[in-house]
């Protein structure tokens, strides 16, 4: 996601890192090029000018050039600086303590807000809540219905009425008292922030329903515009988060960075992706460790912990130290990390990867092609791959639609791994090691 | 500059629809040049801040002021910046007349740029100078599309090809082809999911509409245009460059520019790309899609008076 900014700043610091000290010259060069590509990631133009200024002051001083390694040191300037721009700690939703929590999504046309309202219900009912979904978009043609097929998809319940958005939100509201919902969340129309009537009526609901959170929609992709676009937004009714959607394409998100620092809005959540499952927590710190080329670790850990069964894990893991990974086990293992989602947005969390990646795209098929091919297999044949001769491997493959070229692959491949565990297996840990 | 020819909205109305995007930056441009002073650095900087300001880019800006600055154009600064800008846009070239059978346009784009809205409008204008509009729901993804298009369908009068939600986009496009074809209509409007440009199975399934659509009819697509909102940033080269790349960009349609969006970044994009901008699209209702005029734009931009 913020991959070209990332190469930029690493362009610069390769020319830092492994010298012995830092003149004001080097500096200024990194300041002039860290502008330039927070301006082409779409950073606000002010708040640019005052990060830059920010880091120059920072770094101009002692603490680089006298530390050992200053580009280094310039690095973690930069990388506070960043977090603190975009909010320091993460911010929570605020849940009231008395039910129910109400939700509005607001902002510009196209901006994501009914898919993100379907996104919200599915990640907050994970968190143990029972949401309402409510369309009161009264203005682009189908927009209830788009909401409707979305709630049904994901089975969350669903309300609007055959009324002004305030009514329909008040009438929401006891929906959700008489059927014990505690978060109720609003869809609205996308409205320009300079128009008189549609911002009025945005203020009429946020007074009927008297909400908890007022969250501001924002596409990722959006330009200089979009401090202008919040701010008004903000000064009619009052922001308390923003969400930045569309995160999974190469847009480099400047906006969040502009929010947060000239207007003190934080950002909630980010949506990476066109499925009900597809948003994220946002974290200031890993989102910066990101755009500072450092990968996003925790984020990938956190994805595996949702979804990775714990028992599961445990069971693999006693049969890995006994030797007896099987094609069954194998099996399962995939499944696990299908569930987490597509590869490719995997292998970008990781350190490093994100920028090698650049272009080449996870062959998804692959993956499905090795299942095809397992799932051709006899039971025994998984436990004892040895069995498989020749026209076994022409009946496999035959089953998975593949060929026998595709199923000597696997079995080679399945065998070095084999051979990989069993080295592992055998290695004992170094004394003193907590075990 | 032949913009009467083409629609039947003139100059005027692209002023009048540009008044907030103009407002913003006029006022700042010509406070900036309004001081009285020469082309000084300070102010040919604080020029440049005000591009960037308008999403023309930290990059295409100060070639831009660079330019002014050799220009030498102190008696006149503000029409001089704006004849730089509109030289920057290729003019669009006159469509091919078809010789037989349904003009078929297929219109792609990212998610949530009002392709849909832009469809009706396009619609709109072949329907009110007596034209036969088929519209093809091919985006069989998003809840509700089809639905969307629909509405719009009859708002305007024009037919629809439709299935249901899920299914083949290419046997969409391709049966509204065939339909138009056989009916004889004027013009097919392909309406497609959005998708972001870096989602190679996406571009990959446009591909595949663009492929059957010509099976459909020999030649078609006859115009394949990204529609692209006025908000968009520096994101917007990216997304020119990919669609390029995969389909084959004859235009491009910038709508939502009645905000205070100044889409700037089709400064940027004109000389990288030399794509066309064809329309932009200046409301919600079914009749603000006027034809896109460089000159006005660029004046609009830096406040020239009308």
């Amino acid at each position: 996601m913020f991959e070209q900014i990332t190469d930029k700043l690493d362009g610069i610091f390769k020319k830092l890192t492994g010298r012995g000290y830092l003149s004001e010259k080097n500096i200024q060069e990194a300041g002039r090029e860290i502008r330039m590509a927070l301006l082409e990631a779409d950073v606000n133009y002010k708040v640019v000018k005052n990060f830059v200024a920010e880091i120059e002051k920072k770094a101009i001083g002692q603490e680089v050039t006298k530390s050992i390694t200053p580009g280094q040191q310039l690095i973690k300037i930069i990388h506070d600086e960043m977090v603190n721009l975009l909010g320091g700690t993460r911010s929570d939703m605020a849940i009231s303590s008395t039910p129910p929590t109400v939700i509005i999504l607001a902002g510009l046309q196209g901006s994501g807000k009914t898919t993100l309202a379907g996104k919200l219900a599915l990640y907050l009912r994970k968190k143990g809540h029972h949401p309402l979904l409510v369309a009161a978009d009264i203005h682009r043609p189908a927009a209830k219905k788009q909401l409707q097929l979305l709630a049904e998809s994901i089975q969350i319940p669903f309300y609007t009425a055959e009324a002004g958005a305030p009514d329909i939100a008040r009438g929401a509201i006891a929906q959700a008292r008489e059927n014990l919902f505690d978060l109720v969340i609003i869809d609205t129309a996308g409205r320009l922030q300079i128009d008189d009537a549609l911002m009025i009526e945005l203020a009429d609901v946020k007074k009927a329903v008297s909400a908890h959170e007022t969250l501001f929609v924002a596409d990722a992709m959006t330009g200089q515009e979009a401090l202008n676009v919040a701010s008004e937004f903000h000064r009619r009714i009052g922001l308390t988060g923003a969400v930045l959607t569309k995160m999974d394409g190469d847009a480099r998100g400047g906006a969040a960075m502009s929010l947060k620092a000239a207007l003190g809005i934080p950002i909630k959540f980010i949506g990476t992706g066109e499925k009900p499952a597809d948003v994220e927590e946002f974290h200031p710190a890993r989102i910066s460790s990101r755009i500072l080329g450092m990968g996003d670790i925790v984020s990938f850990v956190e994805k595996a912990q949702e979804v990775i069964d714990l028992a599961e894990a445990e069971k693999l893991e006693k049969k890995l130290l006994k030797e007896t990974f099987t094609f069954e086990d194998f099996l399962a293992q995939l499944k696990q990390i299908k569930k987490m989602g597509p590869l490719q947005n995997l292998l970008e969390m990781l350190p490093g990867v994100g920028k090698q990646l650049k272009g080449v795209t996870v062959d998804e098929n692959g993956m499905a092609r090795v299942e095809a091919i397992i799932n051709s297999m006899t039971r025994q044949e998984r436990t004892h791959p040895s069995i498989i001769d020749g026209s076994r491997r022409r009946r496999i493959a035959a089953g998975s639609g593949t060929s026998v070229q595709h199923v000597n692959m696997l079995l080679k491949q399945f065998a070095s791994m084999q051979k990989m565990i069993k080295q592992f297996s055998r290695l004992s840990l170094p004394k003193g090691f907590p075990s | 500059m032949g913009e009467g020819a083409r629609g039947k909205v003139g100059p005027n109305r692209f002023f009048s629809g540009l008044k907030k995007t103009r407002q913003a930056i006029t006022e700042r441009i010509s406070a900036i040049l309004g001081r009285g002073g020469a082309l000084d650095d300070e102010t040919l900087e604080r020029l440049e801040e005000a591009l960037i300001l308008a999403d023309v880019g930290a990059l295409a800006a100060p070639k831009i002021i660079e330019e002014l600055k050799k220009s030498q154009s102190e008696a006149d600064p503000q029409r001089a910046l704006a004849n730089i800008i509109a030289q920057r846009f290729k003019p669009p070239e006159e469509a091919k007349a078809l010789t037989s059978g349904p003009r078929v346009i297929l219109i792609v784009g990212v998610n949530g740029s009002g392709k849909t809205t832009t469809i009706a409008k396009l619609a709109q204008r072949t329907i009110a100078s007596g034209g036969k509009v088929m519209m093809a729901a091919a985006d069989t993804f998003r809840a509700a599309a089809c639905e969307q298009l629909e509405i719009w369908a009859l708002r305007v009068g024009a037919q629809l090809i439709r299935q249901k939600s899920g299914s083949d986009p290419a046997a969409v496009a391709f049966d509204a082809v065939k339909a138009a074809m056989a009916r004889d209509f004027d013009l097919v409007l392909i309406d497609t999911a959005g998708r972001l440009q870096t989602k190679t199975n996406l571009m990959e399934e446009l591909k595949k509409i663009k492929r059957v659509i010509g099976k459909a009819m020999p030649d078609a697509p006859h115009e394949i245009l990204l529609v692209m909102d006025a908000t968009t940033g520096q994101n917007g080269l990216s997304q020119i460059e990919l669609f390029n790349d995969a389909v084959g960009l004859s235009g491009i349609v910038m709508t939502k520019l009645d905000g205070t969006a100044k889409g700037g970044v089709l400064v940027a994009a004109a000389e990288k790309y030399g794509i066309p901008i064809k329309y932009v699209g200046l409301g919600e209702k079914a009749d603000d899609l006027i034809d896109f005029d460089a000159q006005a734009f660029a004046e609009a931009l830096v406040g020239v008076n009308e």
